[in-house]
Formats: C-alpha cells, structure tokens, sequence
C-alpha cells in the first residue's frame, strides 16, 4: 500500500498551486528579470555628454565658431540675437555666447547642462587666450565592473525580491485558505500545524531557488557584474532572508480576514523598505538621525550583506551580526503568529 | 480521559460504547453589535452508534454551532461534550484521526485535481482508504483529473463528502450536505450517505430540508432557537400530529366555516386556520374528505382550493413553533 507523509503532501500542493498560476509565476520571475534589464539599460554607462552652444551672429563671431568647434563633446552654432534667445528658451541649446569684450554667456543656472556647457566654453576661450594654468592634473578614469549602477541595483532587487516573493507566498497565501474555509478544514483534520507551516515554508524556498538564479544571472550574463563572494555564502543569505519574510509574512497573515487587510499590513511593512532599505539608491543618503532605525530594517540587513559578499567578496562570519539580526527577524513573528494563528 | 466513560456514574461501558456522541446542557453566546447573541441555549443530545442522525431546523437555529462544538472546532460557552467517549482539549489527534467532517462552504484549492486534493486529505490519517477508491464511491471516477475549479456544485459537495470519507471514519459529521443541490445531486449524496451507513458507522448531519431528514436519518433532532423542541423517528414525529394526512383548502373570502365545526368532522384531529388556507389534519382523508365537501354545500360556501398530502416533518414544525421551516416560504406578514 502507498504510504502518505503530510509534509510532502502538503508541499507537493503548493508547488502544483504556485506553478499552475500564470500570474504567480511571473510576478516571482519575470518581473524581476524585466525590472533589472529595464534598469540596466536605463543606467547604463553613456558617452560623455554632448551641450549644445550657440554663437550669436556679431563681430567677432568666426574666431569663437573656430575655437570651439575643436572640440568633439560640444556642437557649436551660429544665429541672431533673438533665434538665439528662442532656442535657449526651448532647450535646443544650453547656452548663449555673446562674443564681444567682454564674452558674455546668456545661460540659467539651475540648468545642469548650462552650468557644464558655462565652464567648458569658458575653458577653451580662456586656454585659447594664453591661459597657464598653475596646477599640473591628471586624470584617471573609473568605469571597471563592481562600482557601477547596475552592480549596486542588482543585489539591491535580489533583496527585494526575496522580501516580495515571501511575504505575498506566505500571507497571501494562508489568508486566502482562511478565506475559502480551507484552514478551518484543515484544522478539522488530524494535521499538524507544524507540518502545515513548514510546507509552506519549505515550498517558498523551492520557489526562491529559480528567483536567484533568475536576477543573479542577469547581472553576470548580460551586465557582466562580478561575483567576488563565495555562491554558497550567497545562498545561505538568500534563504536566511526567505525564510525571515516568510515569518513576517505569517505575522501580517496569522489573524487577517480579508485579502484586503493582509495585503494593506503587508505593504505598511514593505513599502518603506522599498525607499530606505537601499534597493535603488543608497540607504546612506537619508538624515543620520534615521540611520540607527534604516541600519536595523530586516531589508536593509539583507541587502547590505548581499553587497558585501558579492561585490566585495566578505566572507559570512564578518556579516555575522547583519546574519543574526536578520534571523531574529524571522523567529520573533514566527513565535507571535505561532501564538496568534486564527483557523477559523 | 480515555476513562471517562467507565466512570460516568451508572452509565455501564456497553451504554458508552453505544453512544458516538452526547452533550448535556449546551450553551454557546456571541457578543455581537447587535447585543448578546445566544446560538445554542440548552441543548442536549445523545447520539447511537450506527444511528444517521439529523439536525432539523430553520437557518439561524443553531444547527451550524451545535455541530462545530461536536466537531471540536468551536468551545463551547458551557455544558458537556462527549464524542466516542471523548472530551475535546486532550488527545485531540487520537479522536480527529476517527471523525471525518465536511463543513458548510469549504472551498478547496481551484487548480489540484481531484485525486491531489483526495491525496492530501488521505495524507492526514494513519489509516483510511485509497483516494481513487473513495473517488469511486461518490462517483466523480470521470472527474478524477479535473481541476476543482472545473467542477460543478454538485461535484464540489461529492468532493468535499469524499474528503470526510477519506479517514475511513467511524462518525461523520456533515453540515448543510445537499444545500443549493440540483435533485439528481442530491439524490447521489443520499446514496453515499446510505452506504456509509450501511456499514454500521455513524453520521451527524444538519439540514434544512424536511424530505432529506425524513429519507435519511433514522433519528431527528428538531432544533429552534438553539434548543432541541421534538426529539425521534421521522415517523414517530409525523404520527405524534395524530393523523397521518393533511387537508388544506381555501374558500372564498368571509365563506370558510368556523374552526370548531371544522374539528367536529369525523376523523380530523387538528385544525390549522391561516389567513387564506385552512389545514386539517386527518387520520382517514377518505371519510374527512366527503365530510367537508358535504359541510362547505351545505354552507353554498365556494370552495376555491382543495389538496390532501401526508404529514411531513414541516407540519410537525409548524404545529410546535407556528412557523414554516425554511425562510424563503415565510410570507411577508
């Protein structure tokens, strides 16, 4: 006779669920593949930039045309007074010279490009005058793999979504079942509520395997991001966070009613993260007075230890403390909802 | 507490282990904005083995709390709860791997199958039966494949049924089982119903329908406003009322005779007048039918409506309460 084990059963369950849900599938998937390209590709490493600069037509005119236009990262024009004021006024170009004694530059500050365009101009004509400047430079130029935008993002979106994936396939989940009455059926039966919770944990971290593979694939195939961490170091940060969301997300889940309710809770806790946690842009730029608060967010923790393994190559013990706070945020709610749990 | 029974005073072990279920002086309050709400009031019940067993009664009688206390998934306000001479709060797992239950509106997962669902239930029990075999017996063998969110009502109600058949239990408790069910659904549940029955284990099942009580169960329990009212066979009730048909007929307006000539008509027992209708129950309708007629000609009162059927559990419930059973027949008034 077949023999029956309930965690497998159970397991086996959500696995057909989860994978017979277009929707679910994509959200956990697709939708992280498709942010990272988009993002990667909106940030990616751009020529230097190139200002557009008219020369009002005046005495003097020429000479100016001939000085800048030897330079490749300025397009350099020539019209009248007011074609040059319309022009400025519409942004086709970022600045005015106005050749004469002295040269004049008609330009808006507040513009980034004008301010640029202001102090390259400037640059060539004072040079071309018999500047000297007193200070020998030199320039070193950085645009190696590991410090640019897309190498900080793709982390970043890792973190995030393995806070997305276990929140929604653990709260949303359990909410639905008490919705439908399937948890008061449940709980009619002689199963246990351990086996219970650990299907469902143990189906979100089957579904947060591909997920890694998904995002961390993207970074080092298409962006060329570098791993300089240990893989397995990686994945056990990323199942320690999947498993702490999912205790956050039973906590939101364990008395809820409603899909409503459950998804409101869940994003007052996932929202903030999302802006403070440093998933897009750096947690550090928000007021020290936050830090201590945005330091100890479990989003924070997981997405600060991810960098540093995998683009500093930190081993796991010297993300110790980041580890320890994180499984703490996954034992507290669990313990809570454990005591909270509501099957009817 | 597995004792219990052989301690309870004179109840002798026989007694007890004839007994599924009892509960003494059941009491279940809910506060709600409406004020207290009282669902169960003193109720007590004693349940045979082998017995199908029914809980007849409008909605809102308490039938749905009475059975979640029994089923364990509700505490009771007070009273005693003894099932398979058990009390609920120890050894919980010992007894729920012997019940088997389906509750009103249980959906279950839209996109497992009906044999993944009938699998996982299975998985729950130490021992039971094969899930295609319990597949088999509620008859959904076509269906075994199907996505639940495929199927239809009916098809659900066998579903949840087999789930509850699933353990191989020895007491089934079954909530609402045929509710919103086309008839030939209703009628393939009786069958699955009889069977188990047959068997020699025990069910529990609330309704609202009269005909399915009187079918089904070879005890009913009449519920009201969260006591017991009438306690007995389906027969036994109907006979209680004293005559085994009913007469009902309408005259036209102001023409119907007065109750008391009515009652003095040769073999009725009981006279029920409504607004329109009147209802005369009788033991002979072959010598009560002349009578009337005889009566309404002699009166040149115009008889608008005339029908004689047997009394059913409905009567019995309109005799004690004054009310019909189910909500929808409750005329405005």
């Amino acid at each position: 006779m077949k023999t029956y084990h309930p965690l497998r059963e159970l397991t086996l369950a959500r696995l057909r669920e989860f994978l017979r849900e277009p929707e679910a599938v994509f959200w956990t998937y697709g939708f992280p593949l498709m942010l990272a390209v988009g993002l990667g590709i909106a940030f990616r490493d751009r020529p230097v930039e190139i200002v557009h600069v008219d020369v009002q037509q005046t005495a003097g005119a020429a000479d100016v045309v001939a000085q800048l236009s030897s330079r490749n990262d300025l397009v350099v024009k020539t019209h009248g007074a007011a074609e040059c004021r319309e022009r400025l006024r519409l942004g086709t170009s970022s600045l005015v010279v106005v050749p004469g004694d002295p040269v004049t530059y008609v330009f808006d500050p507040s513009r980034p490009e004008s301010a640029l365009a202001r102090a390259r101009v400037d640059d060539i004509l004072q040079r071309a005058a018999g500047r000297q400047d007193p200070v020998r430079t030199a320039e070193a130029r950085v645009t190696e793999p590991g410090s640019r935008y897309i190498d900080f993002l793709i982390p970043g979106l890792l973190g995030m979504n393995l806070m997305g994936g276990s929140m929604w396939g653990v709260g949303f989940v359990i909410v639905d079942m008490r919705v439908k009455k399937l948890l008061k059926r449940l709980a009619a039966t002689p199963m246990t509520r351990a086996s219970f919770l650990w299907s469902l944990a143990g189906s979100r971290l089957l579904f947060m395997l591909p997920e890694l593979l998904v995002i961390m694939g993207t970074g080092v195939l298409l962006f060329g991001m570098p791993v300089r961490g240990n893989w397995l170091a990686i994945l056990t940060l990323a199942l320690l966070g999947a498993v702490s969301f999912a205790g956050l997300g039973m906590l939101a889940a364990c008395r809820a009613e409603r899909i409503e309710t459950v998804s409101g809770l869940m994003n007052v806790i996932m929202v903030p993260m999302w802006l403070l946690s440093g998933t897009f842009f750096s947690s550090e730029r928000f007021p020290d007075l936050l830090q201590p608060f945005i330091q100890a967010l479990p989003l924070t923790l997981l997405n600060h230890a991810l960098r540093a393994v995998i683009l500093e190559g930190a081993s796991l013990a010297s993300q110790g403390w980041r580890v320890l706070a994180l499984a703490g945020w996954g034992l507290v709610p669990f313990g809570l909802s454990l005591k909270w749990f509501r099957w009817n | 507490m597995a004792d219990d029974a052989s301690v309870a005073g004179s109840v002798t072990t026989a007694e007890a282990a004839a007994r599924a279920v009892r509960c003494t002086a059941l009491t279940k309050h809910y506060r709600s904005k409406a004020g207290p709400v009282h669902a169960v009031n003193g109720l007590d019940l004693e349940i045979r083995v082998g017995e199908c067993f029914g809980l007849l009664g409008p909605n809102g009688a308490g039938k749905t709390t009475t059975i979640e206390i029994l089923e364990g998934l509700l505490a009771p306000t007070s009273g005693d709860v003894e099932v398979l001479g058990r009390h609920w709060g120890s050894h919980d797992d010992d007894l729920r791997q012997r019940l088997g239950i389906s509750l009103q509106e249980t959906r279950f997962q839209d996109k497992l199958s009906v044999l993944e669902v009938l699998t996982l239930f299975r998985s729950f029990y130490r021992r039971g039966l094969e899930p295609a075999d319990v597949i088999a017996l509620v008859g959904l063998t076509e269906k075994a494949s199907a996505w639940v969110g495929k199927l239809s009502g009916g098809q659900r109600q066998r579903l949840a049924v087999a789930c509850a058949l699933v353990g191989d239990p020895e007491l089934l408790f079954l909530d609402e089982p045929t509710t919103g069910l086309d008839p030939q659904s209703r009628r393939q549940l009786w069958e699955v119903i009889r069977a188990f029955r047959r068997r020699g284990r025990t069910i529990v099942l609330t309704t609202h329908y009269m005909d399915e009580a009187e079918r089904l169960c070879d005890r009913v329990a009449i519920v009201d406003r969260g006591q017991v009212i009438a306690l007995g066979s389906p027969a036994g009730l109907i006979a209680s009322m004293g005559g085994a048909h009913v007469i009902e007929f309408a005259c036209a307006p102001g023409a119907a005779p007065a109750p008391a000539d009515l009652a003095a008509l040769p073999s009725v027992r009981d006279v029920v007048a409504g607004a329109g209708d009147t209802a005369l129950t009788v033991s002979e309708p072959h010598v009560a039918v002349p009578a009337l007629l005889g009566l309404l000609q002699a009166r040149r009162a115009e008889l608008l409506r005339l029908t004689t059927r047997h009394v059913s559990l409905e009567d019995v419930f309109m005799h004690l309460t004054g009310r019909h059973l189910r909500d929808e027949d409750v005329s405005p008034a």
